[in-house]
């Protein structure tokens, strides 16, 4: 078990937990959406800074565990300067290695791939969804117009 | 402070109240191990474990008196009968010698609110109306009245809490007014471990002609209880956090109210006499158990509560003031943890939540199961309160019988390679 824990909270997740990317505020952001964990009550901000098509810069505000911090951090660098498309690809992938599901393994997402350790904790798997479905959430109601509800890791 | 002094003799040795080595006996899954690490259970607020009694009583019944109750007049459901109705004989004397026909079972303390406020809430509670509760309640004694107070109009009131963990009674005179029609609170916070004055605020909420009712979800398993002295309207609570099997839930209420009460589920087992266009109720209890009741499980009660009278509950509220003692006095010893609660153990159950300043409580109780220790980790069904607490959630160490010094010691000492672990690694 010992194994399995660190196998979990992996050398690049402590890192990215201890020093988060993005963790500073954007102060004029053209997207400001909150999500929740109803499990565990936790919640964060995203912001997200447009360039045109391209996310110039996200910041996640979040007072989460490890795992929800670090894949927040790993959200912010891996985002600035993709596009609307290469993001919901990623969040697609992240999702799927967190539920243990076939992915794309050609597509080069760098740090992420240290997440994968968390699919043997199912409930943990939340805690690293949050700020990924708090994103695509963000940029579907940006796109469509939509309320801007908070989000949610349910479903 | 002077219990405390007293004690302090003894704190480090076996608890001298119980026999806590030969209680551990009678409860198989302590032998169990997590991880590679002997199991130290701490999540009693949730559910504790089963003594062998109580896991024998559902084989037993299923192996040699399974029936339905209260309908064949064969042997085996005569048996089954007279094993449940004991049941409800016990947990009447439990909780201070009521009335067996005040005893009336549902699943769990939640179910028991719920019928509380669908049946006697509905008729009685009209717009304009005030529901008091308080801002340590635990979800199941507070969204079922906020979707009350929404559907009739009603207003909800809320006693505070202050910086302590304590109620804040200086405000309480216009807060308990004569339009309040119910006060519900909890005996004992699940989250901060404070026991509520709830004998002088059921005296003034009865001066307004309001009802009260108790949640003793985390007294009863805890503390010597009588609702009569107390003179609760209602008491309710959970016989699986009290030794007993998950499934049986228990609703004490005042005969008079009760007779009051429409029942709120129909069918079977709570009828006097059906014909095809009328329906007259059954006697008390059993017009508010409609069809077959979980009866392997209310008969395996009776051996729980037996359990708890042989040690006794005021020897067991010792034991918990003994290792609550001690648990606050080693944590209070690690600078980077905060303690939430009631300063004077006297004032608190067996619980103890609390945060490290730097690490989350999901990475917290995650890293102390590896070292098989089992704590709860969360907003504990108190989402408002956490929130009040300044958190979003904390780490929660309950105690029961069987738990020893030790234990908390491998508590303290988990906590301390958590922080080598996430802080200083
Ligand atoms: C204070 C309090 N009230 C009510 C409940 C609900 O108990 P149950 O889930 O058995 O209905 C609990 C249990 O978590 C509790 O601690």
């Amino acid at each position: 078990m010992a194994e399995q824990l660190d196998e979990m909270y992996r050398d690049i997740i402590m890192e990215h937990y201890r020093f988060p990317r993005g963790h500073d505020k954007i102060l004029n952001p053209d997207i400001t959406k909150e999500g929740r964990n109803p499990a565990c009550g936790d919640e964060i901000e995203i912001r997200v800074k447009m360039d045109k098509d391209k996310i110039e810069t996200v910041s996640v505000d979040c007072a989460g565990c490890a795992i929800s911090t670090a894949s927040g951090s790993m959200l912010a660098e891996i985002c600035e300067g993709k596009t609307i498309a290469e993001v919901k690809k990623i969040a697609g992938i992240v999702k799927a290695l967190l539920k243990g599901e076939k992915f794309d393994k050609s597509y080069d997402i760098g740090d992420i791939e240290a997440l994968q350790g968390v699919n043997k904790f199912p409930v943990r798997v939340k805690c690293a969804l949050l700020s990924w479905t708090t994103l695509v959430d963000a940029i579907d109601a940006k796109q469509t117009g939509r309320q801007l509800t908070a989000s949610t890791t349910e479903g | 402070m002077k219990v405390i002094d007293q004690n302090k003799s003894h704190l480090k040795s076996e608890n001298s109240l119980l026999s806590v080595d030969n209680i551990r006996k009678d409860f198989p899954i302590l032998d169990r191990m997590i991880n590679g690490h002997k199991l130290v259970y701490l999540d009693n607020a949730a559910t504790t474990q089963k003594p062998q009694t109580v896991i024998d009583a559902i084989t037993s019944y299923y192996a040699g008196f399974n029936a339905n109750v209260h309908r064949g007049l064969h042997t085996l459901a005569e048996e089954a009968t007279s094993a449940m109705e004991k049941t409800r004989d016990k947990t009447a004397a439990f909780i201070g010698g009521v009335k067996r026909e005040e005893i009336v079972f549902t699943r769990n303390a939640t179910e028991s609110i719920n019928l509380v406020v669908s049946s006697w809430g509905k008729k009685n509670i009209k717009q304009g109306d005030r529901i008091v509760i308080t801002q340590m309640e635990h979800h199941a004694n507070l969204v079922p009245w906020i979707m009350l107070a929404k559907e009739t109009g009603a207003e909800l009131e809320y006693i505070p809490i202050d910086q302590n963990g304590y109620l804040n009674l200086s405000n309480i005179n216009n807060i308990i007014t004569p339009k309040t029609k119910i006060v519900a609170l909890t005996h004992m916070s699940n989250v901060l471990g404070t026991i509520n004055p709830v004998a002088e605020i059921i005296s003034l909420a009865h001066k307004n002609n309001a009802l009260v009712l108790i949640d003793g979800a985390q007294s009863v398993p805890h503390m010597p209880v009588d609702v009569k002295t107390l003179d609760a309207d209602f008491y309710v609570f959970s016989a699986h956090k009290m030794l007993g099997p998950t499934g049986v839930g228990v609703l004490y209420a005042r005969e008079e109210i009760l007779n009051e009460m429409e029942p709120v589920i129909f069918g079977g087992e709570m009828i006097n006499e059906v014909r095809f266009d009328f329906a007259d109720w059954a006697e008390l209890p059993m017009k508010f158990e409609a069809g077959t009741p979980n009866i392997a499980d209310l008969v395996a009660f009776a051996p729980a509560l037996d359990y708890l009278n042989k040690i006794g509950m005021d020897k067991i509220r010792q034991h918990e003031i003994e290792i609550t003692t001690y648990g606050l006095e080693e944590l209070r010893k690690l600078d980077f943890i905060k303690i939430f609660g009631p300063d004077n153990v006297l004032d608190r159950g067996g619980v103890i939540s609390f945060v490290d300043d730097k690490i989350h409580s999901h990475d917290l109780s995650q890293y102390l199961d590896s070292k098989g220790v089992a704590v709860r980790a969360g907003h504990h069904c108190a989402q408002p309160l956490v929130k009040l607490l300044g958190v979003t959630s904390t780490s929660r160490a309950s105690f029961y019988i069987y738990n020893t010094n030790d234990e908390v010691d491998q508590l303290v000492e988990a906590l301390k390679a958590a922080r080598r672990y996430f802080v200083n690694g």
